[in-house]
């Protein structure tokens, strides 16, 4: 179990100290011991038949994995609820408070959602063999409620129909330009946890006079974070303000006219955990979803395929992707997150009006 | 009061089961009704532990993110039903009582666009109007150059207004040209006989007898876009203003303010109260029987050299809210990219695959539409057609209070409803949320207003000398009924049945508050992929959608019903 510390430690010097701490607490005491995919477990989830996921991924690449592990386990079908992590967030509590329980597995991108989850007792601790081997522990919960399953980047970027590389923003500071007024499209925080996320790292980093300044360009407001990469796209806006990087490079791949820009001031930078709710309807189904999802096998294919990162030690980021060590990122924290939850809404709210 | 009991003289030996049954309609009524209004109520007049207060409406009225909102609600519903009457009562005129070519399709034509649901249409409109990728634009872009100014900008106050008329006006419409095709020939030939040219005719007796048509219209069409949540959560938001439901639905954010939605509704539903009354002050003390024992064909205006004209000015205003947003959505369900015009060699059928195989949402939301609508659309029929029946023939005591009850859920926004419903079922005796049976309490709620007053609207054209003449030769309340009135109501309650089931289709804003995930429905499914920017799954789902309300409206049209040709009858005079 312990064979693989230089793996770790080398990942945490490229990836993991540049971002931050996702789980804070080193001690790992009450995590249950590490449970391989064994044809027990595959039989008895396979009785189940259905699992219920509620994530936040781009739908496109949310139902793909769900069809990867349907095609992997016949007989077991994915549901996929996708919303933005507040608004999975707020109802889960709703449901939760009125004694529903449908969720499965929950992956979110406000990786501070777990504190309160895990508070109130709503997680079942659960680690899978791959994570317990290969994921860095600042990546996953010491008592096993939950770990990072994906990393991905808010960036800036443009539409290259409509702007020229060398008139292309550099950093945020340049989006405060008059001549960006009325041209640019952002994802809101209070739906959206990559945008929830984002904006804490950037209030952090700039102060809330940048998003004063911001407010008064003209943004066209959407909700998802995934939202803005396809309005850019579309050519609906010329730059995108905040919004998923993943989405922009995927689009670009396909010959859309986008480009990332990661600013000079460091990129914000997400973590999504997954964890299993307690109650779940299908344990057994989600315990494989969540083994099979953290395997080297999948985390390489969701890489490959949805352009995100993984902190699995073994994946191997596509050839021609720009590496995370290439980019000045800025610093996760998702205690900080939770504490400025309530004044990032009401604040964002009253500056951009909805 | 109309307490008249059956009279003991005349010895009948039957009992009358109408009266009980009435009765317990009422109460499931007043259940139905009172119950979230009565939660509603609680919370806005309450702080978080239930002490009274009034502190909800002071932050209410003093805070300007309330106000912006109450304003432009006021500004938008105001706007768009004069928009509405002034386009549509000149359309159904012209399809009801004029020569003019084609009237059937334009008939089909209005009833397209009432199926469309409002977010639909506001997606599509999306498409073709937003300021820089909208086709529209796009195409103004190659006559006038790369750098003019948008011709369109939909996420505006006027594009939300333009989109919120594109789908209320039916409502107008379809109130108007019924009361136009019922009204008898006789009294128009009076009005000429007695030498009133044209102008006077329309003046004197057609404007007024289908005046309370149009008032209700508009009424309608107001309130419609006063509580429509779909069209300026897509167009509004990204144009970075709120309106009151989509305010109300900001609320719902974590840690929901239910106090203060609850608080927020109340302004909504004292205009409504007033607006009523407005309504009835304005119509009250007149009589509109204009169906009774004896009746003549309505005739046709002929409009001569301007037959063409008529039917080019309502082809021209057809093609806002049919024919170019539905070109949008099939360009998007056919395109890789939802606002490139899409080519033989570009067509892709990747959307459709995507829908139909990968998202796994799909099947259920169809499953659960599909079974709320039917649902709905019946038991709202059959609980519509016995409160018409009783506040229209005043058959019980306290009929006016049912009369109110009926219509006052159109007062409450559906996301408030929502909250209402949510409150009331989520705890004993009634759990309910995470079933569709809570969605099906919300969707016969909110249908129950429109579908009430047409049926009353049927009712009060139906003069009750019909059945008092069946009762006097010997028939009992429910002989006349089924032999006088039903006949007689065919038409309207088949429209209420279609009605009810495309309210259900249409609507969103209660169900995005009580959906779960096991309990989607095909709305809450759009309204989440437009949040995700997803714009060809929408096109693709919104096209499915409108296949099947087609299929089920055209299919329940064909039902046959007892005595309807004496209903077909009376409507081709």
């Amino acid at each position: 179990m312990r064979t693989t510390i230089s793996r770790r430690d080398v990942l945490k010097a490229s990836a993991a100290l540049t971002v931050g701490t996702v789980f804070a607490s080193p001690t790992r005491a009450a995590a249950p011991a590490p449970v391989a995919i064994t044809p027990d477990l595959v039989a008895a989830a396979t009785r189940e038949g259905k699992l219920v996921f509620y994530s936040s991924m781009d739908l496109p690449v949310g139902e793909k994995l769900g069809k990867a592990f349907e095609a992997a386990y016949p007989g077991i079908t994915v549901q996929i609820e996708r919303s933005g992590s507040e608004r999975l967030f707020q109802r889960v509590a709703q449901e939760f408070d009125s004694n529903i329980h449908a969720a499965d597995v929950v992956n979110s991108a406000d990786a501070s959602h777990f504190i309160p989850w895990k508070k109130s007792g709503w997680l079942m601790p659960f680690v899978p063999e791959d994570v317990a081997k290969y994921f860095p522990d600042n990546y996953r919960d010491p008592d096993g409620m939950a770990v990072t399953t994906r990393l991905w980047l808010s960036s800036i970027a443009y539409n290259t129909n409509l702007v020229k590389a060398e008139d292309a923003p550099k950093s945020f500071a340049d989006l405060l330009d008059p001549k960006w007024a009325g041209k640019m499209v952002k994802g809101h925080p209070a739906y959206s946890g990559t945008i929830m996320t984002t904006t804490f790292q950037i209030v952090r980093e700039l102060g809330w006079p940048y998003l004063e300044k911001l407010s008064k360009q003209r943004v066209m407001q959407v909700q998802s974070s995934t939202d803005p990469p396809k309005k850019l796209s579309l050519g609906e806006r010329a730059v995108m303000a905040d919004g998923n990087e993943y989405g922009i490079v995927l689009l670009k791949e396909a010959g859309q006219p986008v480009e990332p820009v990661y600013p000079t001031e460091g990129t914000p930078t997400i973590s999504g955990p997954t964890g299993i709710f307690a109650t779940a309807p299908h344990p057994n189904a989600a315990k494989l979803f969540q083994a099979w999802l953290h395997t080297r096998q999948t985390q390489q294919f969701f890489v490959d395929f949805t352009g995100q990162y993984s902190v699995h030690a073994q994946v191997q980021p596509k050839a021609g992707r720009r590496k995370l060590a290439d980019i000045k990122l800025m610093k996760e924290d998702p205690a900080g997150v939770e504490a400025m939850t309530e004044e990032i809404k009401t604040r964002y709210a009253r500056l951009f009006r909805v | 009061m109309t307490t008249t009991t059956t009279s003991s003289s005349t010895a009948k030996p039957r009992i009358d089961w109408t009266r009980p049954v009435l009765w317990l309609f009422a109460a499931v009524l007043v259940l139905l009704i009172l119950l979230p209004l009565s939660w509603l109520a609680v919370f806005a007049f309450t702080d978080k532990s239930r002490h009274p207060t009034l502190q909800n409406f002071v932050t209410l009225f003093s805070n300007p993110d309330f106000l912006d909102p109450l304003l432009t609600t006021a500004i938008i519903a105001t706007t768009s039903a004069l928009i509405c009457c002034i386009v549509a009562a000149p359309i159904s005129w012209l399809v009801s009582r004029t020569d003019m070519p084609g009237r059937q399709t334009i008939r089909a034509l209005v009833t397209a666009s009432f199926v469309t649901p409002p977010f639909l249409g506001a997606v599509a409109w999306e498409l073709l109007a937003a300021p820089n990728s909208g086709l529209l634009n796009q195409l103004y872009r190659l006559f006038a150059g790369d750098d003019a100014d948008a011709l369109f900008n939909i996420y505006s106050m006027t594009g939300i207004i333009f989109v919120i008329s594109c789908y209320t006006f039916p409502f107008v419409f379809v109130l108007v040209a019924n009361a136009l095709d019922t009204m008898p020939g006789e009294l128009e030939d009076a009005s000429a006989i007695l030498g009133g040219n044209a102008w006077t005719t329309a003046r004197r007796v057609t404007i007024p007898l289908a005046l309370p048509a149009l008032v209700a219209g508009a009424l309608i069409a107001f309130l419609q876009a006063m509580t429509l949540f779909g069209s300026p959560a897509i167009l509004a938001l990204p144009a970075g203003f709120h309106t009151m439901t989509t305010k109300i639905w900001s609320l719902f954010q974590y840690p929901p303010k239910l106090e203060l939605a609850a608080a927020a509704a109340v302004p909504l539903l004292v205009l409504t109260i007033l607006l009523l009354q407005g309504q009835k002050a304005l119509l009250g003390r007149r009589g509109y029987s204009v169906i009774g024992g004896k009746y003549g064909a309505p005739r046709r205006v002929e409009l001569r050299g301007w037959r063409w004209a008529a039917l080019g000015f309502c082809l021209l205003v057809l093609l806002n809210p049919v024919f170019l947003p539905y070109l949008a959505l099939l360009n998007a369900a056919f395109s890789p990219n939802a606002t490139t015009l899409v080519t033989p060699s570009t067509a892709t059928l990747h959307n459709i695959v995507f829908v139909f195989t990968e998202l796994s949402s799909t099947q259920l939301a169809l499953k659960n539409t599909v079974i709320l609508g039917t649902a709905t659309a019946t038991i709202g029929t059959i609980l519509a057609l016995v409160i018409a029946y009783v506040t229209t023939r005043k058959v019980i005591a306290g009929h006016r209070v049912l009369g109110f009850l009926a219509t006052a859920p159109v007062a409450v926004p559906g996301i408030v409803l929502g909250v209402g419903l949510f409150l009331s079922y989520t705890r004993p005796p009634f759990v309910l949320y995470g079933t569709l049976w809570i969605l099906l309490l919300a969707f016969l709620t909110i249908n129950l207003p429109s579908a009430y007053q047409q049926l009353q609207a049927a009712f009060a054209t139906i003069h009750p000398e019909l059945e008092e003449a069946s009762r006097i030769l010997g028939a009992t309340r429910l002989q006349a009924l089924r032999q006088i009135t039903a006949p007689l109501l065919r038409t309207g309650v088949i429209a209420t049945w279609c009605f009810i089931f495309i309210g259900v289709m249409r609507e969103l804003s209660a169900a995005i508050v009580l959906f779960t995930s096991q309990t989607k429905v095909l709305s809450v499914l759009i309204y989440d992929l437009n949040e995700g920017g997803d714009l060809a799954a929408i096109a693709v789902l919104g096209i499915a959608m409108l296949v099947i309300t087609f299929a089920v409206v055209l299919a329940v049209n064909q039902i046959p019903m007892s005595g309807g040709n004496a209903g077909a009858k009376l409507r081709n005079g």
